[in-house]
């Protein structure tokens, strides 16, 4: 094992890896923008390191800066996070010229995900259901209408480097098409530094699944069952819980094996490594792939919190060589859990709102656990993602764990800042919520105020 | 005159308008960006003409900061 890794991230995620490892002995290095020097992250690291300005481009996006932060400290590996980095094959190459053990997938195996549509043909070939779409980027708006045609409106949009619901938009006619492919091209230039964006069609209302995946470096790879993430805002996810609700009680079982079986199989045709998510799309009782993501994903807890699976503690083992010791037989759910992603944001419009956090109470008991990234105090700045906190809970079924989520939610308290918390306690009241039928559109129907 | 300001805390990140342009009600001036998220500023309830542009791209502004003069 390591002795020291450096932490490419900041907020929550930073702090979350930097407890795991110190328990794994691991000295810690976060890195920080000027933005985040009085965050807890920063503070409960062992060593910690000024990378640049607040603009993410100048600091957590800034390759040399990150790598000589970890030459500067003698770090022995980096943990990207998520976001930032995190699916970066170039990050993950300078790593490898350095010296430096990248905590994620083989560079190659990024780059065979990272973009989108080179993905699709990859899975495609392995026999994994993919959504009917373009097989490549689309160069012009005139091929874009062409192939809309083909696929059958509506569809969507997305730019073919892009992720988190960003350069990404669907359209219900041409002349909307027109419109939505000239916005994905200029964002995905802008976010991303490159052009080029893809169609597929558009289902009104899917569900959103996806499996978690572990491997490690000498062939072993297994899956680590479902978590559900329908309930999102602007493509961007709010609450995700496993076990998904569609195969509770032993529901759906066929599709539930294939579900997973085209998971391992996806990530095996990626030569895949480390922990992965293969995301899906359910509609009508079918899935479709939609894409791998090469990294920890924000609802990791949720898996944890019901396999056992020590996620962060198995990254820092596979990235220093060892094997992976969980057989696919001894991954066993239990329980359930629910995590809701607490948003410095209005929680009716969604419009984001920076600020000072005056007053911080998070909620404490039985099965109830908060990962923030802030605490009274902070400056929520509006430079990142709005993201500033995790509330996980856990039950022994599903129903349970709704109970304990109400009573969390309500105990929470947040001043300064506008959050979604009030958005949280309509969803967890909300009796299509406790019933279980979920679809990405849910929040335009339900737990409205 | 109308002043149209930021309804959120962010950055400039692309300004839609020009000085003289006529614009209707809800056509987006100005789009900010904030938390990763764009937000679009748009004309308030019966337009006008773009008389000043009290900002530039990739400015930080705070909520209430004035972007747009309509006349």
């Amino acid at each position: 094992m390591f002795r020291k890794l450096l932490i490419a991230n900041r907020g929550e995620i930073s702090r979350r890896i930097g407890q795991v490892a110190r328990a794994m002995g691991v000295s810690t290095v976060a890195v920080y923008s000027d933005a985040d020097e009085k965050l807890p992250f920063v503070r409960e690291a062992d060593e910690a390191v000024r990378i640049g300005p607040p603009p993410a481009k100048d600091s957590y996006l800034s390759i040399p800066a990150i790598l000589g932060a970890a030459k500067k400290t003698g770090a022995q590996a980096i943990h990207p996070g998520y976001g930032f980095l995190s699916e970066n094959a170039d990050m993950a190459r300078a790593c490898a010229d350095a010296g430096v053990a990248w905590v994620g997938p083989p560079p190659e195996a990024m780059a065979r995900m990272k973009d989108k549509s080179q993905a699709r043909k990859i899975v495609q070939a392995a026999g994994v259901p993919v959504v009917p779409g373009t097989e490549g980027v689309v160069p012009d708006v005139e091929t874009c209408q062409r192939e809309a045609a083909r696929i059958g409106f509506p569809v969507l949009c997305k730019a073919a480097s892009g992720g988190g619901g960003i350069g990404m938009a669907a359209a219900k006619d041409p002349a909307e098409l027109e419109k939505v492919f000239r916005q994905c091209t200029d964002r995905a230039k802008a976010a991303f530094g490159r052009e080029g964006v893809y169609l597929e069609r558009y289902f009104p209302r899917p569900r959103h699944i996806e499996v978690q995946i572990l491997g490690d470096h000498h062939g072993h790879l297994i899956h680590g069952l479902e978590r559900e993430c329908s309930i999102q805002r602007r493509h961007q996810k709010v609450v995700e819980e496993a076990p998904s609700p569609l195969f509770l009680n032993g529901a759906n079982p066929e599709l539930y094996a294939s579900l997973l079986e085209a998971a391992v199989k996806a990530a095996r045709a990626f030569g895949y490594a480390n922990a992965g998510t293969v995301e899906f799309l359910y509609s009508d009782g079918a899935v479709y792939f939609i894409e791998m993501n090469a990294r920890l994903q924000v609802e990791h807890p949720v898996t944890e919190l019901t396999t056992g699976l020590d996620l962060i503690g198995w990254q820092l083992k596979i990235a220093s060589g060892e094997k992976l010791t969980v057989k696919q037989e001894d991954v066993r759910r239990c329980g359930a859990a629910i995590e809701y992603r607490i948003y410095a944001e209005d929680p009716v419009k969604f419009f984001p709102s920076p600020g000072t956090i005056q007053a911080w109470t998070p909620p404490a008991g039985e099965g109830v656990r908060v990962d923030a990234g802030y605490e009274q105090g902070s400056v929520v700045t509006p430079h990142y993602d709005p993201m500033i906190a995790k509330l996980i809970v856990t039950g022994r079924d599903r129903a349970e764990a709704i109970a304990r989520s109400r009573a969390a939610l309500e105990a929470f308290s947040v001043e300064g800042i506008k959050t979604n918390l009030p958005l949280h306690r309509r969803i967890a009241a909300d009796p299509a919520f406790a019933a279980g039928t979920l679809d990405t559109r849910f929040l335009e129907e339900h737990a409205r105020p | 005159m109308p002043n149209v300001p930021a309804h959120i805390t962010g950055t400039v990140w692309k300004i839609e308008v020009k000085v003289g342009q006529t614009v209707a009600s809800g056509e987006v001036l100005v789009i900010l960006e904030s938390m990763k998220m764009e937000m679009p500023v748009e004309a308030p309830e019966g337009g006008g003409v773009v008389k000043e542009i009290r900002c530039k791209e990739a400015q930080a502004v705070n909520e209430g900061d004035v972007l747009v003069v309509l006349g």
